[in-house]
Protein backbone atom coordinates (compact mmCIF):
# COMPACT_ATOMS: atom_id res chain seq x y z
CA UNK A 1 0.00 0.00 0.00
CA UNK A 2 3.03 2.37 0.82
CA UNK A 3 4.30 1.69 -2.53
CA UNK A 4 1.23 1.93 -4.44
CA UNK A 5 0.84 5.38 -3.04
CA UNK A 6 4.70 6.12 -3.52
CA UNK A 7 5.48 9.78 -5.49
CA UNK A 8 6.73 8.02 -8.84
CA UNK A 9 3.76 5.74 -9.10
CA UNK A 10 1.01 8.46 -8.21
CA UNK A 11 3.25 10.52 -11.24
CA UNK A 12 2.79 6.95 -13.35
CA UNK A 13 -0.97 7.04 -12.86
CA UNK A 14 -1.04 11.16 -13.56
CA UNK A 15 0.67 10.43 -16.82
CA UNK A 16 -0.98 7.45 -17.84
CA UNK A 17 -4.54 9.28 -17.43
CA UNK A 18 -3.05 12.39 -19.38
CA UNK A 19 -2.13 9.97 -22.17
CA UNK A 20 -5.08 7.97 -22.35
CA UNK A 21 -7.17 11.56 -22.40
CA UNK A 22 -4.79 12.84 -24.56
CA UNK A 23 -4.94 9.87 -27.20
CA UNK A 24 -8.79 9.89 -26.96
CA UNK A 25 -8.93 14.11 -27.50
CA UNK A 26 -6.72 13.54 -30.57
CA UNK A 27 -8.83 10.92 -32.46
CA UNK A 28 -11.77 12.86 -31.76
CA UNK A 29 -10.09 16.14 -33.25
CA UNK A 30 -8.96 14.50 -36.17
CA UNK A 31 -12.40 13.11 -36.75
CA UNK A 32 -14.08 16.26 -36.77
CA UNK A 33 -11.42 18.07 -38.52
CA UNK A 34 -11.33 15.25 -41.19
CA UNK A 35 -16.03 15.52 -41.50
CA UNK A 36 -16.09 18.94 -40.47
CA UNK A 37 -13.81 19.91 -43.32
CA UNK A 38 -16.09 17.86 -45.90
CA UNK A 39 -19.33 19.11 -44.93
CA UNK A 40 -18.26 22.50 -44.67
CA UNK A 41 -16.77 22.41 -48.23
CA UNK A 42 -19.29 19.96 -49.46
CA UNK A 43 -22.35 21.11 -48.67
CA UNK A 44 -22.38 24.56 -50.52
CA UNK A 45 -21.84 22.69 -53.59
CA UNK A 46 -24.57 19.54 -52.97
CA UNK A 47 -27.80 20.12 -54.96
CA UNK A 48 -31.08 17.90 -56.24
CA UNK A 49 -29.13 19.51 -59.65
CA UNK A 50 -26.17 18.08 -58.90
CA UNK A 51 -27.19 14.77 -58.10
CA UNK A 52 -29.20 14.48 -61.41
CA UNK A 53 -27.24 16.28 -63.75
CA UNK A 54 -24.36 14.90 -65.85
CA UNK A 55 -20.51 16.11 -65.43
CA UNK A 56 -19.44 18.35 -67.78
CA UNK A 57 -15.39 19.61 -68.67
CA UNK A 58 -13.96 16.58 -66.64
CA UNK A 59 -16.00 16.83 -63.97
CA UNK A 60 -14.97 20.46 -63.15
CA UNK A 61 -18.64 21.40 -63.51
CA UNK A 62 -21.95 19.52 -63.65
CA UNK A 63 -23.38 16.74 -61.54
CA UNK A 64 -22.71 12.93 -60.80
CA UNK A 65 -25.99 11.56 -61.93
CA UNK A 66 -24.64 8.98 -64.37
CA UNK A 67 -21.78 7.88 -61.63
CA UNK A 68 -24.81 7.48 -59.44
CA UNK A 69 -26.44 5.00 -61.77
CA UNK A 70 -23.01 3.36 -62.84
CA UNK A 71 -22.62 2.88 -58.98
CA UNK A 72 -26.04 1.24 -58.34
CA UNK A 73 -25.25 -1.04 -61.11
CA UNK A 74 -21.96 -2.20 -60.08
CA UNK A 75 -23.46 -2.68 -56.70
CA UNK A 76 -26.67 -4.67 -58.17
CA UNK A 77 -24.48 -7.06 -60.28
CA UNK A 78 -22.07 -7.41 -57.05
CA UNK A 79 -25.32 -8.55 -55.02
CA UNK A 80 -26.89 -10.88 -57.37
CA UNK A 81 -23.69 -12.70 -57.90
CA UNK A 82 -22.14 -12.66 -54.16
CA UNK A 83 -25.75 -13.13 -52.43
CA UNK A 84 -26.72 -16.70 -53.22
CA UNK A 85 -22.67 -17.93 -53.30
CA UNK A 86 -22.20 -16.15 -49.62
CA UNK A 87 -25.93 -17.12 -47.97
CA UNK A 88 -25.57 -20.47 -49.25
CA UNK A 89 -21.79 -20.57 -47.84
CA UNK A 90 -23.01 -19.52 -44.53
CA UNK A 91 -25.65 -22.04 -44.05
CA UNK A 92 -23.26 -24.40 -45.18
CA UNK A 93 -20.70 -23.55 -42.51
CA UNK A 94 -23.24 -23.25 -39.84
CA UNK A 95 -25.31 -25.98 -40.01
CA UNK A 96 -24.54 -28.64 -42.44
CA UNK A 97 -20.60 -29.15 -41.74
CA UNK A 98 -19.18 -29.72 -38.22
CA UNK A 99 -16.06 -27.56 -37.35
CA UNK A 100 -14.11 -30.05 -38.06
CA UNK A 101 -14.78 -31.54 -41.04
CA UNK A 102 -12.22 -31.14 -43.54
CA UNK A 103 -13.92 -29.51 -46.37
CA UNK A 104 -15.29 -26.75 -43.61
CA UNK A 105 -12.10 -26.41 -42.43
CA UNK A 106 -10.48 -25.71 -45.88
CA UNK A 107 -13.13 -22.99 -46.96
CA UNK A 108 -13.08 -21.37 -43.48
CA UNK A 109 -9.37 -21.00 -44.55
CA UNK A 110 -9.58 -20.14 -47.36
CA UNK A 111 -11.85 -17.39 -47.24
CA UNK A 112 -9.71 -15.56 -44.57
CA UNK A 113 -6.88 -15.82 -46.59
CA UNK A 114 -9.76 -13.90 -49.25
CA UNK A 115 -10.31 -11.03 -46.63
CA UNK A 116 -6.83 -10.64 -46.32
CA UNK A 117 -6.01 -9.51 -49.98
CA UNK A 118 -5.15 -6.16 -50.74
CA UNK A 119 -8.07 -4.54 -52.73
CA UNK A 120 -5.49 -3.67 -55.53
CA UNK A 121 -4.79 -7.47 -56.08
CA UNK A 122 -8.54 -7.84 -56.59
CA UNK A 123 -7.89 -5.52 -59.03
CA UNK A 124 -5.14 -7.39 -60.88
CA UNK A 125 -7.29 -10.29 -60.73
CA UNK A 126 -10.43 -9.10 -62.22
CA UNK A 127 -8.72 -7.38 -65.03
CA UNK A 128 -6.68 -10.42 -65.82
CA UNK A 129 -10.08 -13.31 -65.37
CA UNK A 130 -13.03 -10.95 -65.72
CA UNK A 131 -11.75 -8.44 -68.76
CA UNK A 132 -9.21 -10.30 -70.29
CA UNK A 133 -10.04 -14.07 -69.72
CA UNK A 134 -13.90 -14.08 -70.03
CA UNK A 135 -13.84 -11.15 -72.63
CA UNK A 136 -15.89 -8.52 -70.47
CA UNK A 137 -13.42 -5.75 -70.82
CA UNK A 138 -13.82 -2.48 -68.63
CA UNK A 139 -17.22 -3.04 -68.00
CA UNK A 140 -19.58 -2.70 -64.90
CA UNK A 141 -20.22 -6.35 -65.32
CA UNK A 142 -16.46 -6.79 -64.44
CA UNK A 143 -16.36 -4.50 -61.59
CA UNK A 144 -19.56 -5.76 -60.64
CA UNK A 145 -18.18 -9.20 -60.47
CA UNK A 146 -14.59 -8.09 -58.98
CA UNK A 147 -16.60 -6.46 -56.09
CA UNK A 148 -18.74 -9.58 -55.47
CA UNK A 149 -15.53 -11.41 -55.15
CA UNK A 150 -14.07 -8.85 -52.72
CA UNK A 151 -17.16 -8.68 -50.17
CA UNK A 152 -17.68 -12.40 -49.95
CA UNK A 153 -15.62 -12.81 -46.86
CA UNK A 154 -17.87 -10.02 -44.80
CA UNK A 155 -21.27 -11.27 -46.11
CA UNK A 156 -20.43 -15.23 -44.75
CA UNK A 157 -19.02 -14.37 -41.55
CA UNK A 158 -21.96 -12.01 -40.63
CA UNK A 159 -24.53 -14.34 -41.93
CA UNK A 160 -22.98 -17.30 -40.51
CA UNK A 161 -22.66 -15.39 -37.31
CA UNK A 162 -26.98 -14.67 -37.78
CA UNK A 163 -27.04 -18.55 -37.84
CA UNK A 164 -25.01 -19.36 -35.22
CA UNK A 165 -27.01 -16.90 -32.62
CA UNK A 166 -30.36 -18.89 -33.58
CA UNK A 167 -31.47 -21.17 -30.59
CA UNK A 168 -30.11 -24.79 -30.60
CA UNK A 169 -33.49 -26.43 -29.38
CA UNK A 170 -35.25 -25.02 -32.77
CA UNK A 171 -32.99 -27.43 -34.58
CA UNK A 172 -33.51 -30.21 -31.97
CA UNK A 173 -37.31 -29.43 -32.31
CA UNK A 174 -37.82 -29.06 -35.68
CA UNK A 175 -35.93 -32.94 -35.81
CA UNK A 176 -38.37 -33.98 -33.56
CA UNK A 177 -41.18 -33.56 -35.30
CA UNK A 178 -39.81 -35.33 -38.06
CA UNK A 179 -39.34 -31.99 -40.44
CA UNK A 180 -36.89 -32.11 -43.35
CA UNK A 181 -33.54 -29.76 -43.02
CA UNK A 182 -34.58 -28.32 -45.90
CA UNK A 183 -38.15 -27.04 -44.41
CA UNK A 184 -36.09 -26.75 -40.96
CA UNK A 185 -33.74 -24.33 -43.15
CA UNK A 186 -36.38 -22.21 -44.57
CA UNK A 187 -39.47 -22.15 -42.29
CA UNK A 188 -37.59 -21.94 -38.86
CA UNK A 189 -33.54 -20.84 -39.34
CA UNK A 190 -33.84 -18.75 -42.62
CA UNK A 191 -36.18 -16.43 -40.85
CA UNK A 192 -34.99 -16.53 -37.24
CA UNK A 193 -31.41 -15.41 -39.04
CA UNK A 194 -32.25 -12.52 -41.37
CA UNK A 195 -30.76 -9.94 -39.08
CA UNK A 196 -27.25 -11.50 -38.87
CA UNK A 197 -28.19 -11.94 -43.18
CA UNK A 198 -29.25 -8.27 -42.91
CA UNK A 199 -26.25 -6.88 -41.41
CA UNK A 200 -23.76 -8.97 -43.81
CA UNK A 201 -25.55 -7.56 -46.59
CA UNK A 202 -25.25 -3.98 -45.53
CA UNK A 203 -21.88 -4.27 -44.37
CA UNK A 204 -20.78 -5.75 -47.99
CA UNK A 205 -22.86 -2.84 -49.99
CA UNK A 206 -20.65 -0.55 -47.39
CA UNK A 207 -17.35 -2.60 -48.62
CA UNK A 208 -18.39 -2.26 -51.85
CA UNK A 209 -19.29 1.37 -52.35
CA UNK A 210 -16.09 2.18 -50.62
CA UNK A 211 -14.16 0.11 -52.85
CA UNK A 212 -11.91 2.31 -55.29
CA UNK A 213 -8.64 0.21 -56.51
CA UNK A 214 -9.92 -2.74 -57.26
CA UNK A 215 -12.70 -0.60 -59.88
CA UNK A 216 -9.96 1.33 -61.59
CA UNK A 217 -9.50 -1.42 -63.89
CA UNK A 218 -12.42 -3.50 -64.10
CA UNK A 219 -15.09 -1.40 -64.54
CA UNK A 220 -13.24 1.70 -66.12
CA UNK A 221 -13.39 5.69 -66.33
CA UNK A 222 -16.17 6.45 -68.61
CA UNK A 223 -18.34 8.91 -66.99
CA UNK A 224 -21.06 8.96 -69.63
CA UNK A 225 -24.74 7.54 -68.45
CA UNK A 226 -24.39 3.59 -69.05
CA UNK A 227 -26.41 1.92 -72.01
CA UNK A 228 -26.10 -1.90 -71.12
CA UNK A 229 -23.79 -3.94 -67.94
CA UNK A 230 -21.52 -4.46 -71.12
CA UNK A 231 -20.60 -0.62 -71.01
CA UNK A 232 -17.94 1.20 -68.54
CA UNK A 233 -19.18 2.73 -66.26
CA UNK A 234 -17.15 5.23 -63.31
CA UNK A 235 -18.07 4.60 -59.91
CA UNK A 236 -18.81 7.19 -57.60
CA UNK A 237 -15.09 7.00 -55.62
CA UNK A 238 -12.98 6.59 -58.58
CA UNK A 239 -14.54 9.84 -59.78
CA UNK A 240 -13.07 11.50 -56.56
CA UNK A 241 -10.14 10.25 -56.91
CA UNK A 242 -10.20 11.17 -60.87
CA UNK A 243 -11.86 14.96 -59.79
CA UNK A 244 -8.84 15.37 -56.80
CA UNK A 245 -5.41 13.74 -59.43
CA UNK A 246 -6.06 13.86 -62.69
CA UNK A 247 -8.51 17.52 -63.01
CA UNK A 248 -7.26 20.59 -61.58
CA UNK A 249 -9.96 22.85 -60.88
CA UNK A 250 -11.95 19.93 -59.88
CA UNK A 251 -12.28 20.55 -55.95
CA UNK A 252 -15.39 21.64 -55.16
CA UNK A 253 -17.09 18.67 -57.46
CA UNK A 254 -14.66 16.59 -56.09
CA UNK A 255 -15.87 17.80 -52.03
CA UNK A 256 -19.52 17.22 -53.05
CA UNK A 257 -18.76 14.10 -54.04
CA UNK A 258 -17.19 13.01 -50.86
CA UNK A 259 -19.93 14.27 -48.92
CA UNK A 260 -22.50 12.09 -50.90
CA UNK A 261 -20.41 9.12 -50.47
CA UNK A 262 -19.62 9.99 -46.75
CA UNK A 263 -23.38 10.36 -45.91
CA UNK A 264 -24.06 6.92 -47.96
CA UNK A 265 -21.90 5.08 -45.79
CA UNK A 266 -22.61 6.85 -42.96
CA UNK A 267 -26.08 5.94 -43.75
CA UNK A 268 -25.29 2.32 -44.34
CA UNK A 269 -23.14 1.62 -41.70
CA UNK A 270 -25.16 2.91 -38.83
CA UNK A 271 -28.02 0.62 -40.11
CA UNK A 272 -25.64 -1.87 -39.88
CA UNK A 273 -24.31 -1.40 -36.06
CA UNK A 274 -28.61 -0.63 -35.11
CA UNK A 275 -29.65 -3.50 -36.85
CA UNK A 276 -26.69 -5.93 -35.13
CA UNK A 277 -27.44 -4.52 -32.08
CA UNK A 278 -30.82 -5.27 -32.15
CA UNK A 279 -31.13 -8.48 -33.65
CA UNK A 280 -27.85 -10.19 -32.82
CA UNK A 281 -27.28 -8.94 -29.23
CA UNK A 282 -23.45 -9.65 -30.40
CA UNK A 283 -21.25 -7.23 -31.88
CA UNK A 284 -19.30 -7.90 -35.36
CA UNK A 285 -16.60 -5.95 -35.78
CA UNK A 286 -16.01 -4.92 -39.44
CA UNK A 287 -12.88 -5.29 -39.87
CA UNK B 1 -47.98 -48.13 -37.97
CA UNK B 2 -45.59 -45.54 -38.78
CA UNK B 3 -45.53 -44.64 -42.75
CA UNK B 4 -41.93 -44.16 -43.45
CA UNK B 5 -42.18 -40.86 -44.30
CA UNK B 6 -41.99 -40.03 -40.40
CA UNK B 7 -39.02 -42.49 -40.15
CA UNK B 8 -36.18 -40.75 -38.67
CA UNK B 9 -34.04 -43.04 -41.25
CA UNK B 10 -35.69 -42.24 -44.01
CA UNK B 11 -34.01 -39.58 -45.81
CA UNK B 12 -35.18 -36.82 -47.90
CA UNK B 13 -33.95 -36.46 -51.27
CA UNK B 14 -34.74 -32.64 -50.82
CA UNK B 15 -31.90 -32.55 -48.20
CA UNK B 16 -29.23 -34.59 -50.00
CA UNK B 17 -29.93 -31.88 -53.01
CA UNK B 18 -29.60 -29.41 -50.60
CA UNK B 19 -26.38 -29.93 -48.94
CA UNK B 20 -24.92 -30.68 -52.47
CA UNK B 21 -26.01 -27.47 -53.84
CA UNK B 22 -24.59 -25.58 -50.52
CA UNK B 23 -21.65 -27.59 -50.97
CA UNK B 24 -21.34 -26.43 -54.52
CA UNK B 25 -21.51 -22.45 -53.62
CA UNK B 26 -19.49 -22.72 -50.77
CA UNK B 27 -16.81 -24.38 -53.42
CA UNK B 28 -17.18 -21.37 -55.72
CA UNK B 29 -16.29 -19.36 -52.53
CA UNK B 30 -13.71 -21.31 -51.31
CA UNK B 31 -11.84 -21.54 -54.84
CA UNK B 32 -11.88 -17.73 -55.60
CA UNK B 33 -8.94 -17.32 -53.40
CA UNK B 34 -7.39 -20.03 -55.46
CA UNK B 35 -7.72 -18.59 -58.90
CA UNK B 36 -6.21 -15.68 -57.54
CA UNK B 37 -3.55 -16.69 -56.79
CA UNK B 38 -3.31 -18.96 -59.74
CA UNK B 39 -4.47 -16.08 -62.83
CA UNK B 40 -1.12 -13.89 -60.57
CA UNK B 41 0.99 -17.05 -61.49
CA UNK B 42 0.04 -17.33 -64.75
CA UNK B 43 0.11 -13.44 -66.00
CA UNK B 44 3.96 -13.34 -64.23
CA UNK B 45 4.92 -16.78 -65.86
CA UNK B 46 6.02 -14.92 -69.26
CA UNK B 47 8.10 -12.27 -67.59
CA UNK B 48 9.41 -14.58 -65.08
CA UNK B 49 10.55 -17.40 -67.53
CA UNK B 50 13.16 -14.72 -69.49
CA UNK B 51 13.71 -12.04 -67.20
CA UNK B 52 14.20 -14.13 -63.67
CA UNK B 53 13.10 -13.32 -60.55
CA UNK B 54 16.01 -11.75 -59.28
CA UNK B 55 16.25 -8.54 -61.32
CA UNK B 56 13.55 -7.79 -59.89
CA UNK B 57 15.90 -6.88 -57.16
CA UNK B 58 19.26 -6.12 -58.76
CA UNK B 59 18.19 -4.50 -62.28
CA UNK B 60 20.03 -0.81 -62.32
CA UNK B 61 16.52 1.34 -62.14
CA UNK B 62 12.41 0.79 -62.63
CA UNK B 63 12.61 1.76 -66.52
CA UNK B 64 9.98 -0.80 -67.66
CA UNK B 65 10.01 0.19 -70.97
CA UNK B 66 13.84 -0.12 -71.24
CA UNK B 67 13.54 -3.53 -69.78
CA UNK B 68 14.51 -2.62 -66.27
CA UNK B 69 11.85 -4.06 -63.30
CA UNK B 70 14.11 -2.99 -60.08
CA UNK B 71 11.18 -3.32 -57.26
CA UNK B 72 13.00 -2.51 -54.90
CA UNK B 73 12.52 1.29 -54.22
CA UNK B 74 8.97 0.24 -54.33
CA UNK B 75 9.34 -2.15 -51.76
CA UNK B 76 11.01 -0.02 -49.31
CA UNK B 77 8.38 2.49 -49.99
CA UNK B 78 5.68 0.18 -48.94
CA UNK B 79 7.71 -1.05 -46.04
CA UNK B 80 8.83 2.77 -44.49
CA UNK B 81 5.19 3.60 -44.72
CA UNK B 82 3.83 0.10 -43.05
CA UNK B 83 6.55 0.51 -40.28
CA UNK B 84 5.51 4.15 -39.43
CA UNK B 85 2.05 3.85 -39.51
CA UNK B 86 2.20 0.79 -37.05
CA UNK B 87 4.58 2.24 -34.81
CA UNK B 88 2.10 5.48 -34.54
CA UNK B 89 -0.93 3.80 -34.60
CA UNK B 90 -0.22 0.66 -32.32
CA UNK B 91 0.04 2.43 -29.19
CA UNK B 92 -2.87 5.53 -30.18
CA UNK B 93 -5.30 3.03 -31.10
CA UNK B 94 -4.73 0.53 -27.65
CA UNK B 95 -4.40 3.76 -25.82
CA UNK B 96 -7.71 4.46 -27.03
CA UNK B 97 -9.28 1.04 -26.27
CA UNK B 98 -8.02 1.75 -22.80
CA UNK B 99 -9.92 4.80 -22.88
CA UNK B 100 -13.14 3.69 -23.67
CA UNK B 101 -13.00 0.64 -20.96
CA UNK B 102 -11.46 2.11 -18.14
CA UNK B 103 -10.85 5.64 -18.60
CA UNK B 104 -14.26 7.61 -19.83
CA UNK B 105 -17.09 8.35 -17.92
CA UNK B 106 -19.93 5.90 -18.77
CA UNK B 107 -21.48 8.61 -20.68
CA UNK B 108 -19.00 9.06 -23.19
CA UNK B 109 -18.17 5.51 -23.66
CA UNK B 110 -20.91 4.65 -26.13
CA UNK B 111 -20.64 8.03 -28.83
CA UNK B 112 -16.51 7.48 -28.26
CA UNK B 113 -16.79 4.09 -29.30
CA UNK B 114 -19.59 4.49 -32.62
CA UNK B 115 -17.15 7.46 -33.94
CA UNK B 116 -14.05 4.77 -33.92
CA UNK B 117 -16.85 2.29 -36.01
CA UNK B 118 -17.26 5.59 -38.43
CA UNK B 119 -14.06 6.29 -39.04
CA UNK B 120 -12.96 2.30 -39.50
CA UNK B 121 -15.92 2.81 -42.78
CA UNK B 122 -15.04 6.06 -44.31
CA UNK B 123 -13.48 4.89 -47.60
CA UNK B 124 -9.85 5.20 -48.67
CA UNK B 125 -10.29 7.68 -51.57
CA UNK B 126 -11.87 9.61 -48.67
CA UNK B 127 -8.74 10.15 -46.32
CA UNK B 128 -6.70 10.42 -49.90
CA UNK B 129 -8.74 13.06 -50.53
CA UNK B 130 -8.57 15.07 -47.19
CA UNK B 131 -4.88 14.14 -46.73
CA UNK B 132 -4.39 15.84 -50.53
CA UNK B 133 -6.26 19.11 -49.55
CA UNK B 134 -5.38 19.56 -46.25
CA UNK B 135 -2.55 17.63 -45.06
CA UNK B 136 -0.24 17.87 -48.09
CA UNK B 137 -0.35 21.46 -48.60
CA UNK B 138 0.70 22.00 -44.60
CA UNK B 139 2.99 19.64 -44.44
CA UNK B 140 4.54 21.31 -47.97
CA UNK B 141 4.60 24.87 -45.53
CA UNK B 142 7.17 23.15 -43.13
CA UNK B 143 9.35 21.20 -45.43
CA UNK B 144 8.18 21.63 -49.31
CA UNK B 145 7.62 19.30 -51.41
CA UNK B 146 4.56 18.58 -49.67
CA UNK B 147 3.43 15.45 -50.96
CA UNK B 148 5.77 12.80 -48.70
CA UNK B 149 7.39 9.70 -46.64
CA UNK B 150 5.50 11.81 -43.79
CA UNK B 151 2.14 12.16 -45.46
CA UNK B 152 1.95 8.86 -45.94
CA UNK B 153 2.32 7.51 -42.87
CA UNK B 154 0.38 10.06 -41.12
CA UNK B 155 -2.90 9.43 -43.40
CA UNK B 156 -2.36 5.45 -43.39
CA UNK B 157 -1.93 5.84 -38.93
CA UNK B 158 -5.06 7.46 -39.21
CA UNK B 159 -7.05 4.77 -41.64
CA UNK B 160 -5.07 1.95 -39.71
CA UNK B 161 -6.06 3.72 -36.03
CA UNK B 162 -9.84 2.37 -35.86
CA UNK B 163 -8.74 -1.42 -36.74
CA UNK B 164 -6.57 -2.13 -34.05
CA UNK B 165 -8.68 0.47 -31.92
CA UNK B 166 -11.74 -2.01 -32.20
CA UNK B 167 -9.74 -5.09 -32.10
CA UNK B 168 -8.22 -3.65 -28.91
CA UNK B 169 -11.51 -3.11 -27.72
CA UNK B 170 -12.71 -6.67 -28.13
CA UNK B 171 -10.05 -8.39 -26.71
CA UNK B 172 -10.48 -6.01 -23.43
CA UNK B 173 -13.90 -6.86 -23.70
CA UNK B 174 -12.77 -10.23 -23.11
CA UNK B 175 -10.66 -9.77 -19.87
CA UNK B 176 -12.38 -11.47 -17.35
CA UNK B 177 -14.30 -9.13 -14.58
CA UNK B 178 -13.04 -11.35 -11.23
CA UNK B 179 -9.60 -10.41 -12.86
CA UNK B 180 -10.37 -6.67 -12.48
CA UNK B 181 -12.63 -6.94 -8.74
CA UNK B 182 -8.99 -8.64 -7.62
CA UNK B 183 -6.96 -6.14 -8.52
CA UNK B 184 -9.28 -3.31 -7.16
CA UNK B 185 -9.75 -5.74 -3.87
CA UNK B 186 -5.69 -5.46 -3.95
CA UNK B 187 -5.79 -1.70 -4.30
CA UNK B 188 -4.16 -1.67 -7.03
CA UNK B 189 -4.55 1.95 -8.66
CA UNK B 190 -5.82 2.18 -12.55
CA UNK B 191 -2.75 1.98 -14.62
CA UNK B 192 -0.94 -0.27 -12.25
CA UNK B 193 -4.14 -2.34 -13.03
CA UNK B 194 -4.22 -2.04 -16.94
CA UNK B 195 -0.28 -2.46 -16.97
CA UNK B 196 0.25 -5.89 -14.66
CA UNK B 197 -3.54 -7.35 -15.05
CA UNK B 198 -5.21 -6.60 -18.02
CA UNK B 199 -2.24 -6.28 -20.76
CA UNK B 200 -0.56 -9.58 -19.45
CA UNK B 201 -4.47 -10.85 -20.05
CA UNK B 202 -5.43 -8.98 -23.52
CA UNK B 203 -1.88 -9.93 -24.83
CA UNK B 204 -3.15 -12.23 -28.14
CA UNK B 205 -5.73 -10.22 -29.08
CA UNK B 206 -3.59 -7.07 -29.32
CA UNK B 207 -1.26 -9.35 -31.30
CA UNK B 208 -3.80 -10.31 -33.44
CA UNK B 209 -5.05 -6.90 -33.71
CA UNK B 210 -1.44 -5.25 -34.99
CA UNK B 211 -1.33 -7.86 -37.34
CA UNK B 212 -4.58 -6.71 -39.39
CA UNK B 213 -3.72 -3.60 -39.19
CA UNK B 214 -0.17 -4.28 -40.51
CA UNK B 215 -2.19 -5.90 -43.45
CA UNK B 216 -4.61 -3.28 -43.93
CA UNK B 217 -1.53 -0.72 -43.81
CA UNK B 218 0.55 -2.97 -46.53
CA UNK B 219 -2.30 -3.64 -48.69
CA UNK B 220 -3.99 0.68 -48.95
CA UNK B 221 -3.55 2.01 -52.34
CA UNK B 222 -5.99 5.00 -52.93
CA UNK B 223 -4.92 6.75 -50.13
CA UNK B 224 -1.27 6.00 -50.57
CA UNK B 225 -1.51 7.25 -54.15
CA UNK B 226 -2.97 10.71 -53.18
CA UNK B 227 -0.88 11.98 -50.94
CA UNK B 228 2.90 10.01 -51.24
CA UNK B 229 3.93 11.84 -54.72
CA UNK B 230 5.02 8.51 -56.63
CA UNK B 231 8.27 9.59 -57.30
CA UNK B 232 9.87 6.14 -57.50
CA UNK B 233 12.99 6.25 -54.89
CA UNK B 234 14.25 4.80 -51.72
CA UNK B 235 13.63 7.98 -49.14
CA UNK B 236 16.33 9.18 -47.27
CA UNK B 237 14.07 11.88 -45.54
CA UNK B 238 10.60 11.94 -44.24
CA UNK B 239 10.39 14.87 -46.89
CA UNK B 240 10.79 12.34 -49.55
CA UNK B 241 8.01 11.75 -52.21
CA UNK B 242 7.56 7.80 -52.48
CA UNK B 243 5.85 5.22 -54.33
CA UNK B 244 4.38 1.66 -53.01
CA UNK B 245 3.44 -0.88 -54.65
CA UNK B 246 0.64 -1.00 -54.43
CA UNK B 247 0.43 2.97 -55.74
CA UNK B 248 2.63 1.44 -58.61
CA UNK B 249 0.13 -1.43 -59.89
CA UNK B 250 -2.66 1.72 -59.92
CA UNK B 251 -0.26 4.20 -61.76
CA UNK B 252 0.61 1.79 -64.83
CA UNK B 253 -1.99 -1.00 -65.12
CA UNK B 254 -4.07 1.45 -67.38
CA UNK B 255 -1.23 1.34 -69.84
CA UNK B 256 1.20 -1.72 -69.41
CA UNK B 257 1.93 -4.25 -71.87
CA UNK B 258 3.72 -7.37 -71.88
CA UNK B 259 6.53 -7.74 -69.95
CA UNK B 260 5.29 -4.46 -67.69
CA UNK B 261 2.08 -5.50 -67.33
CA UNK B 262 3.15 -9.18 -66.40
CA UNK B 263 6.52 -6.64 -64.06
CA UNK B 264 3.05 -5.13 -62.48
CA UNK B 265 0.84 -9.12 -61.73
CA UNK B 266 4.75 -9.49 -59.98
CA UNK B 267 4.24 -6.84 -57.42
CA UNK B 268 0.67 -8.18 -57.34
CA UNK B 269 2.21 -11.29 -56.39
CA UNK B 270 4.78 -9.70 -53.89
CA UNK B 271 1.89 -8.21 -51.79
CA UNK B 272 0.35 -11.54 -51.76
CA UNK B 273 3.08 -13.40 -50.28
CA UNK B 274 3.67 -10.85 -47.28
CA UNK B 275 -0.37 -10.94 -46.52
CA UNK B 276 0.10 -14.53 -46.13
CA UNK B 277 3.16 -14.53 -44.03
CA UNK B 278 1.05 -12.11 -42.21
CA UNK B 279 -2.26 -14.67 -41.62
CA UNK B 280 0.14 -17.71 -40.63
CA UNK B 281 1.64 -15.48 -38.30
CA UNK B 282 -1.82 -14.31 -36.91
CA UNK B 283 -3.12 -17.95 -36.84
CA UNK B 284 -0.15 -18.91 -34.89
CA UNK B 285 -0.74 -16.11 -32.43
CA UNK B 286 -3.92 -16.97 -32.10
CA UNK B 287 -3.03 -20.82 -31.19
CA UNK B 288 -0.89 -19.31 -28.30
CA UNK B 289 2.00 -20.95 -29.38
CA UNK B 290 3.90 -17.12 -28.60
CA UNK B 291 3.97 -18.24 -24.84
CA UNK B 292 5.77 -20.94 -25.50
Amino acid sequence: MAEASSPTHQAREWLASILVWGTAALVTATFCWLLGDIVWHGLSHLSWTFLTTSPESAGRRGGIGPILVSTLLILGVCLTVSLPIGVGTAILLAEFTSDHSLFGRMTRRSLDVLAGVPSIVFGLFGNAFFCKTLGLGFSILSGGLTLACMVLPILIRSTEEGFRAVPANYRLSAAALGLSRTTTLVHLLLPAAVPGLLVGLILGIGRAIAETAALIFTSGYVDRMPESLLDSGRALSIHIFDLSMNVSGGDANAYASTLVLVILLLAINGTAAWLAERGLHRRIVTV
Amino acid sequence: MTSSHSNILYRWPTDDLLCWLLRGLAAIAGLVVVFIVVFLIAETLPVLSHVGLERFFTDPSWHPAEGFYNLTPMLWGTLFTMAGSVLIATPLGILSAIFCHYYAPPILTRPYRRLIELLAGIPSVVYGFWGLVVLVPLIGEIHPPGPSLLSGILILTIMILPTIALMADASLANVPQHYLRGAAALGLPRWATIRGVVFPTAKSGLFTGVILETGRAIGETMAILMVCGNVVQTPSSFFDPIRTLTANIALEMSYALGDHRAALFVSGLVLMTMIAALTMAAEWISRGRIYG
